[in-house]
């Protein structure tokens, strides 16, 4: 067993004729929180989405837990369950109750009877403060609750490292606390955890490390009192002065 | 133009001729005549064929869907050229050829009489519209919905089964709808297939009636019978768009 949860070698990725990621190497340890931070267009978001192949690597090699998950005959579908992912937009099943969002994927992947994947989802849901909302529609919750469920959702599957694609880009300022906290009581409970995220009090307070991309490429990495308080480079700098100024 | 339009009404309403018309068309005892059979024998027919029809359209047409929407590409040439095969001829000539065509080519003998040779003939020709159709709701969910299932560890397979079909088969229930209601028209085309007295659909019924009393009063019965079905369903329809419009609010 390797400490390294995700370990990424020189990754390319191409849309096209585009090269949207340009040999990109980086590590999370088991236990640690890595932020991603960069201007959109960055490639960022992508680097995750190749993390759990929701992109496919054009080259390059992902391990993950020390397996190589780029190889033709990886085990996709089993992957995904020890990696829980949350999305910009939550997608949540909206033709499901926040129940059955949260059962669904226990019943029919990991094939837990219903008693088992309710006990699941129900404690799962009391762990983002959602208990009262279990037998809503996705479309009466606020965004942030929203967002909350579709967190609980990928817990539901006991993961063993989670990955956020700017969990709080679409939610309205005053909804974006809520959500953080619940992040940040994760990160305290020691999940693993890779954020690509504007946020950036909660890279600077929670994170272990902070990846500054910009272009395809990883500019600066270390620790986030040292990338953002302190950056080498002129781009980090030029990046977090236009954050400050907005 | 509107005052024109109310003159040749009224020129209309004035020298039409009042008997003859009632005489063909509105002759009670002919009405009577065909009660009850018009729709213990014909409507039920049409009813029967119609069913029958659609689900065997709507298995294929999800199949079709499906495969046009597949990565293999050999997939999605034999479901577009099914598709535009079969919309771009005449339903009833796919009728005659499962009907008659099979037969004498290949000695194929579909079973089931009229509703066997009917069911795969107005269902091969449905399934081409639905198809797309299907294609179009299963699209119209936003891609977010397979990503997020298949994070979570979800087959393509289970993915399409539990979380995208209940989704466009929401979206799309109103359009099929209508494609219901034109397969029930549709079924009419079936006398060719030469029906038997137990067998007959209410077109075959009327033009049978007509043929025996020499009146048109058979076409006025059955053509309320279809309105009394197709009517409800297009008003139907009507209400489900608006809901999925509200809803989209």
């Amino acid at each position: 067993m390797t400490d390294y949860s995700i370990e990424i070698r020189d990754l390319h990725k191409y849309f096209g004729d585009l090269e949207v990621l340009r040999g990109i190497d980086a590590v999370v340890r088991t236990g640690e929180v890595v932020c991603v931070i960069g201007p959109s267009g960055s490639g960022k978001s992508t680097l995750l989405r190749c993390v759990n192949l929701l992109e496919e690597p054009t080259s390059g090699s992902i391990l993950i837990e020390g397996e190589d998950i780029t190889g033709p005959d990886a085990d996709v579908d089993g992957l995904r369950t020890r990696i829980g992912m949350v999305f910009q937009q939550f997608n949540l099943f909206p033709h499901l109750t926040v129940l059955r969002n949260l059962r669904i994927a226990q019943r029919k992947v990991l094939r837990r009877d219903v008693a088992e994947a309710d006990e699941v989802a129900r404690a799962m849901l009391e762990r983002v403060g959602l208990s009262d909302k279990v037998d809503e529609h996705p479309s009466r919750l606020s965004g942030g609750q929203q967002q909350r469920v579709a967190i609980a959702r990928a817990l539901c599957m006991n993961p063993d490292m989670m990955l956020f694609d700017e969990p709080t880009s679409a939610l309205d300022p005053e909804l974006i606390g809520e959500v953080l906290d619940v992040m940040r009581e994760l990160a305290k409970e020691g999940m693993t955890m890779l954020v690509v995220t504007h946020e950036m009090g909660f890279a600077l307070h929670v994170a272990d490390r902070v990846i500054f991309m910009d272009d395809g490429v990883i500019v600066e990495e270390g620790p986030p009192a040292e990338v953002l308080r302190n950056p080498v480079h002129e781009r980090t700098r030029r990046f977090l002065r236009a954050l400050d100024a907005e | 133009m509107y005052g024109s339009g109310i003159l040749l009404i009224l020129v209309l309403v004035l020298f039409a001729d009042w008997q003859k018309i009632g005489r063909s068309f509105f002759q009670l005892d002919i009405a009577r005549e065909m009660w009850p059979r018009v729709l213990t024998i014909a409507a039920r027919n049409t009813a029967l064929y119609t069913a029958f029809a659609f689900l065997f359209g709507l298995v294929l047409a999800l199949a079709l869907a499906l495969m046009k929407l597949s990565t293999i590409k050999p997939y999605r040439w034999f479901a577009s050229a099914y598709i535009e095969l079969f919309r771009g001829l005449p339903a009833l000539i796919t009728i005659i050829l499962v009907g008659f065509g099979l037969p004498l080519a290949f000695g194929w003998r579909i079973p089931g009489g009229t509703l066997g040779k009917g069911t795969i003939g107005l269902g091969i020709v449905a399934a081409a519209y639905m198809a797309e159709t299907i294609r179009a709701g299963i699209q119209a969910v936003p891609r977010g919905q397979m990503e997020a299932a298949r994070s979570l560890g979800m087959s393509p397979g289970t993915a399409m089964i539990y979380i995208i079909l209940p989704q466009a088969f929401r979206i799309i229930i109103p359009p099929l709808t209508n494609e219901l209601v034109l397969l029930i028209k549709d079924t009419s085309l079936l006398f060719v297939l030469g029906t038997t007295p137990v067998s007959k659909e209410l077109t075959k019924f009327a033009r049978d009636a007509m043929a025996q009393r020499i009146n048109a009063t058979p076409l006025t019965v059955v053509a309320l019978v279809y309105l009394a079905i197709t009517l409800p369903m297009t008003y139907l329809v009507r209400r489900l768009e608006r809901k999925t419009e509200a809803e989209k609010r």
